[in-house]
């Protein structure tokens, strides 16, 4: 009996929980639309979760492609196959590698640093001056960095899908000595317009996930260090999590 | 005019506020006074609809702002400027950015206008050629002077000041108080002040009211405030007295 009321008790409070992380988004949306515009606020946070994250995609997504590119040779080798080594490489970062990774990489560096700038501004009661003046925390803060993650995630996929084919080329064809046509001869083949689509589709949601996890936790931090410090390690597990639980869902669902 | 009725507020299972009843008149200079962690700084959020009640009315001109949300509350707002006790400067910005944000965002003002309020309201609080510092390289002082001049710069209708002097030296602390009045006296706001500067706050304030055990105790003008009979407030506001026995002056009310 006890047990059951324990699974009860913990289904309430997740229930509970997923609601005001709905009311959270869908809030935020809808300040979103009512002037003041912060078209300013959402160019700064662009330059934030975007410019600033391009550093560390290229540089994820150059090891990523060569490591496909040396590991997908020497299998595709047994099978006489290493003409389509550019295919597998292509595919694999345009459907899966590039939007998961990509948003790991912007959960890790900008997801993190989001919740905690606002759990800072919360403890030390920034987002209490901001009501004061009657100004909506919401729409201040957290609509701008939304617009800007969900404008940003997508291009920083772009930018990794790109870099990380061009890493399988530099490994596949120029080390390994492969066939320079064939290599993008056969990414021109295989990869077709779903691929792209579906790769985009990810990279959109993942975008909206990673500012909305990061943004509510921040928001919702407890007034200590402490706190700041649960709230971040949360905000980046439950966004990673989520990220590939997402991934898995959406891929079955593309295919 | 402000009014509380029966205000009543549980904070982390432990009742702080256990039925305030206040009436705050307008136009005038009210300190509220009290033991630290007695609940002033939450009384203050009640005014201004940071904190809800979990029971009781807040009374804002009018309008009961206890379960008001989203833009209503806002509009109530606009009345409203506050000086936090942590100062809550926006450490994003420059200290002339913070004193500007209120006018830019609220009175949605631009250019001129606002440096030469924000430059005059900097050097009133005795920061001018401070402005361009961010409030991490501020002393802890000179943050509470920022955020009062980010409080003072909109001229509103009613300010919450949370122990406005507190950390600052004696004459700087007086130069506040000063300032504070001759404001007061020029724009008629509605001030509520929360203060441990006794005796000085009995010089400047219309009312004082003492908070103690989550109620109000008691509140009178200031000139009657001082000839309570309550032993309990009397010892508050008379330790002064313990410096006399030791040789030293105290303040003269
Ligand atoms: N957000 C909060 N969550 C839980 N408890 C709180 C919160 N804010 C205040 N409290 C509690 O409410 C009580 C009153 O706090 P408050 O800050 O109002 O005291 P105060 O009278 O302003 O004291 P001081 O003179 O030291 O500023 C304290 O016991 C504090 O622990
Ligand atoms: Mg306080």
């Amino acid at each position: 009996m006890d047990g059951i009321a324990r699974i009860g008790r913990y289904t309430l409070d997740l229930t509970e929980q997923m609601g005001r992380m709905m009311l959270f988004v869908l809030s935020s949306f809808a300040w979103l639309t009512r002037p003041p515009f912060r078209f300013y606020q959402i160019v700064k946070q662009l330059n934030f979760i975007g410019y600033k994250s391009t550093f560390v995609v290229v540089l994820t997504a150059v090891f990523t492609g060569m490591v496909l590119a040396l590991q997908g040779y020497y299998t595709l080798r047994k099978f006489g196959s290493e003409a389509v080594l550019g295919s597998a490489v292509a595919l694999s970062i345009i459907r899966e590698l590039g939007p998961v990774l990509a948003a790991l990489m912007v959960t890790a560096r900008a997801g993190s640093a989001m919740t905690a700038e606002i759990g800072i501004m919360r403890i030390t009661e920034q987002i209490d001056a901001l009501d004061t003046m009657a100004i909506n925390p919401l729409q201040y803060l957290i609509g701008p960095k939304l617009v800007a993650s969900l404008i940003a995630v997508p291009l920083l996929v772009a930018l990794f899908d790109v870099v990380g084919i061009y890493g399988g080329y530099v490994v596949g064809v120029q080390l390994l000595n492969g066939n320079e046509g064939a290599y993008w001869s056969s990414i021109e083949s295989a990869v077709e317009w779903k691929d792209v689509y579906g790769g985009i589709l990810k990279s959109i949601s993942f975008g909206l996930l990673i500012s909305w996890v990061c943004c509510y936790k921040g928001f919702h931090t407890k007034h200590s260090a402490e706190g700041l410090g649960t709230a971040t390690t949360e905000a980046v597990v439950l966004s990673a999590v989520l990220i590939l639980v997402w991934d898995y869902f959406l891929t079955s669902v593309l295919l | 005019m402000i009014k509380l009725v029966g205000v009543e507020k549980t904070l982390g299972g432990q009742p702080v506020l256990r039925g305030v009843d206040l009436t705050i008149p307008a136009g005038k200079l009210t300190t509220i006074i009290g033991r630290s962690g007695e609940g002033k700084s939450v009384l203050l959020k009640h005014i201004i609809g940071l904190m809800q009640p979990d029971r009781g009315e807040v009374w804002i001109d009018g309008t009961d702002i206890a379960r008001l949300k989203g833009q209503a509350l806002n509009e109530v707002r606009k009345k409203f400027a506050m000086l936090f006790q942590s100062a809550a400067l926006f450490d994003s910005m420059t200290v002339c950015d913070n004193v500007a944000f209120p006018l830019r965002e609220k009175l949605r003002l631009t250019g001129d206008t606002v440096t030469r309020r924000v430059d005059e309201k900097l050097a009133q609080v005795g920061l001018a050629g401070m402005g361009h510092k961010f409030p991490a390289e501020l002393s802890g002082g000179m943050r509470k002077r920022a955020g009062l001049a980010r409080a003072l710069v909109m001229e509103p209708e009613i300010i919450l000041f949370d122990e406005p002097t507190t950390g600052l030296d004696p004459l700087m602390a007086k130069s506040i108080h000063d300032l504070i009045v001759a404001m007061h006296r020029q724009f008629g706001f509605t001030a509520v002040m929360v203060s441990h500067e006794i005796p000085e706050i009995f010089g400047i304030s219309d009312w004082v009211a003492m908070l103690k055990k989550g109620r109000i105790a008691e509140m009178a003008p200031s000139s009657e405030f001082v000839k309570t009979t309550d032993e309990e407030i009397r010892e508050f506001i008379f330790v002064g007295g313990t410096f006399m026995t030791k040789g030293l002056p105290t303040a003269s009310l």
